[in-house]
């Protein structure tokens, strides 16, 4: 066996401290992503480390770019409402929500109590759904399994309620302009009530497991600092704003959907880090379990879709096979899809990882011919080239899980 | 809320309400986009840049691009519409406003990309959705919506392996037909068929070998 040469503690110091003067002032350029498990999509950040310490972070986006807004000025208003689905992925009801209210905003038409209240309900469970995966995979990336195992089988749950009244689980298409595709099947209420009486201990039980535990507590607590001043600088939305302390929620500011007409609180934190943006996932949470609750209570009956959209609805099938003028509107819907006035609207809504807006431009006709849309994700990413620098590579994992982004919103 | 913009035209000179379907609206010279949004983020609280984007208003038109910003107050629970002519309607340009909200960078940028409006000032004014080296602007209105044929952004890989990027197939696509377009024009389609299923076709009525 060779002889091992002893070396001292002082020898291996002086060592140590050599190979420091070496590397003196030599950053090194790192890639995280395009694809790793903490870029929660197709995210690429290219930053330089001094030591364990980044220096610069340079987010490269647009790997999942697919042209939605080009597509959307190529095809009818109702034709979009799938591709709506795509963007924020983790809640495809919200989005089709705000998109068919941007439009009906711009028809002009007013929908019925009852079909405020789905798109209201179905909005809020897209919340707690999207929340769930939120508050799951970001403990996951501080290190925790189980909350992640806790928080799926409960949008599992959650996925059942959605096939049942979508028909898919997952890329629901549920909206229409001036109205939602089907009415609530029998008994979906109750279930829907079902599932928020067991969901809160669960939900308790889950946050436990993160709220006071003392690993997620010190890798969260102090990183990624956003102020308050930044947040707004860059526009950033939805619960990383509120946790800065800033009272902005649209449901209580501009309220769409009759939310005026539910009491609920909008949580808001005080230092802004990342620790404060898990506290108000969970309390969010807790809130719209709450909404769900007074809207179940004091559903109303009546139509599911606008009378007023005459214009926009294919006439019924009856119809079209007996009466002429039924048959030319339902080919120039069919053909051309529903005519809409000229105009400008933005209509932005409150979606779970911040603020959707759509900007709608339409010269008249059934095609919009421009539609922008301003997705949350894309502004909250922004900062972070700002926030980074003085965080330690470790804490990346984190703030991006705090951040709650998805790429398909991102890149559009 | 008429009465904002009003307070407004006499400091801002070329400032004229825009016709607007919701929120208001105003027309601002461009030169003069800079203070104006200034004035609105000290002065009126609009402190939260909610979006930038553009509007390609076609090839013949002219201006052919506005900008449009809007901003909203979290104070006052209200939003504003700015628009902006860009004066040049081959190389559109437009002042930044990072300076007043850093937020702005990546609009820009996504603006930058999509229309090919310049930013004057911008720190950083650089592709971010498609690649450094694209050559097209895919949100004006004479690109094709199935995409161009183009090389692939490492020339290098590219000649090793071939490969390009094609346009998307578009038969069996999207049922679209032009709005205001004749009914012999307006049957359901796909809209633009890609160049290769064009190329294909022409050379079967030729009587050419793609059979």
């Amino acid at each position: 066996m060779a002889k091992t040469k002893e070396i001292s503690i002082g020898d291996m110091g002086a060592r140590a401290s050599a190979y420091q003067d070496e590397l003196q002032g030599e950053d090194m350029a790192l890639n995280v992503g395009p694809s790793h498990p903490t870029t929660h999509g197709v995210l690429r950040l290219l930053m330089e480390l001094d030591g364990d310490l980044i220096t610069k972070c340079e987010p490269v986006i647009g790997y999942l770019h697919r042209g939605d807004e080009k597509i959307a000025e190529n095809m009818t208003y109702n034709q979009f409402v799938p591709y709506t689905d795509r963007l924020d992925y983790i809640a495809p009801l919200a989005n089709n929500v705000t998109y068919a209210m941007a439009v009906e905003k711009l028809a002009g038409l007013e929908v019925p109590p009852r079909c405020a209240a789905i798109r209201l309900l179905v909005t809020e469970l897209a919340r707690i759904s999207s929340h769930l995966l939120g508050v799951g995979v970001y403990g996951m990336d501080a290190g925790a399994w189980t909350p992640f195992m806790y928080t799926f089988t409960e949008r599992e749950k959650l996925y059942t309620l959605f096939e049942e009244l979508t028909g898919a689980r997952f890329t629901t298409s549920y909206t229409r302009i001036g109205g939602v595709a089907r009415d609530i099947p029998e008994g979906w209420l109750k279930r829907v009530s079902d599932f928020c009486d067991q969901h809160l201990p669960i939900l308790e039980e889950t946050t436990n497991l993160l709220t006071r535990n003392r690993i997620f507590m010190d890798r969260t607590e102090g990183v990624g600092v956003i102020s308050q001043e930044d947040a707004l600088a860059y526009g950033i939305t939805g619960p990383n704003l509120r946790a800065t302390g800033v009272d902005l929620d649209l449901r209580k500011d501009r309220p769409y959907l009759g939310y005026d007409q539910y009491e609920f609180d909008v949580p808001v934190g005080t230092t802004g880090d990342c620790y404060d943006r898990y506290l108000i996932r969970a309390e969010e949470i807790r809130q719209s379990i709450r909404i769900i609750r007074q809207v179940i209570k004091s559903f109303p009956d009546g139509a599911w879709y606008a009378e007023d959209a005459k214009k926009i609805y294919k006439p019924p099938k009856g119809k079209v096979l007996t009466s002429m003028e039924e048959l030319i509107q339902n080919f120039m819907i069919v053909t051309e899809g529903p005519r809409m006035p000229e105009g400008e609207v933005y209509f932005e809504a409150e979606n779970p990882k911040g603020i959707l807006g759509f900007f709608v431009v339409s010269k008249g006709g059934g095609v919009p011919y421009r539609l922008k849309i301003r997705s949350p994700s894309f502004c909250n990413l922004s900062i972070l080239p700002k926030i980074c620098p003085g965080l330690y590579l470790t804490d990346i994992t984190v703030v991006l899980g705090s951040l709650d982004f998805v790429m398909g919103d991102c890149d559009r | 809320m008429n009465a904002l913009i009003e307070s407004l035209q006499p400091r801002f000179e070329g400032l004229e309400p825009r016709k607007s379907s919701d929120h208001p609206a105003v027309q601002c010279p461009a030169d003069l986009i800079l203070p104006l949004i200034e004035c609105l983020r000290d002065e009126f609280e609009y402190n939260l840049l909610s979006d930038v984007t553009a509007i390609d208003w076609s090839e013949e038109e002219s201006p052919r691009f506005s900008v449009v910003y809007h901003l909203y107050s979290v104070k006052e629970a209200r939003y504003i519409r700015v628009v902006t002519n860009c004066v040049d309607d081959e190389n559109p340009s437009v002042a930044s406003i990072v300076a007043l909200f850093p937020g702005a960078n990546w609009h820009e940028r996504e603006t930058f990309d999509m229309f090919g409006i310049r930013f004057e000032g911008h720190p950083d004014l650089r592709r971010i959705l498609m690649w450094d080296e694209y050559p097209y602007y895919p949100l004006r209105k004479e690109f094709p919506l199935a995409g161009i044929e183009t090389e692939l952004p490492d020339s290098e890989i590219g000649e090793e392996t071939k490969a390009k990027v094609l346009p998307a197939p578009m038969m069996g696509g999207p049922f679209v037909s032009k709005s205001g377009a004749p009914m012999s024009k307006a049957e359901p389609r796909a809209k633009d068929q890609s160049w290769t299923e064009w190329q294909k076709k022409t050379s079967l009525e030729d009587g050419g070998e793609d059979k």
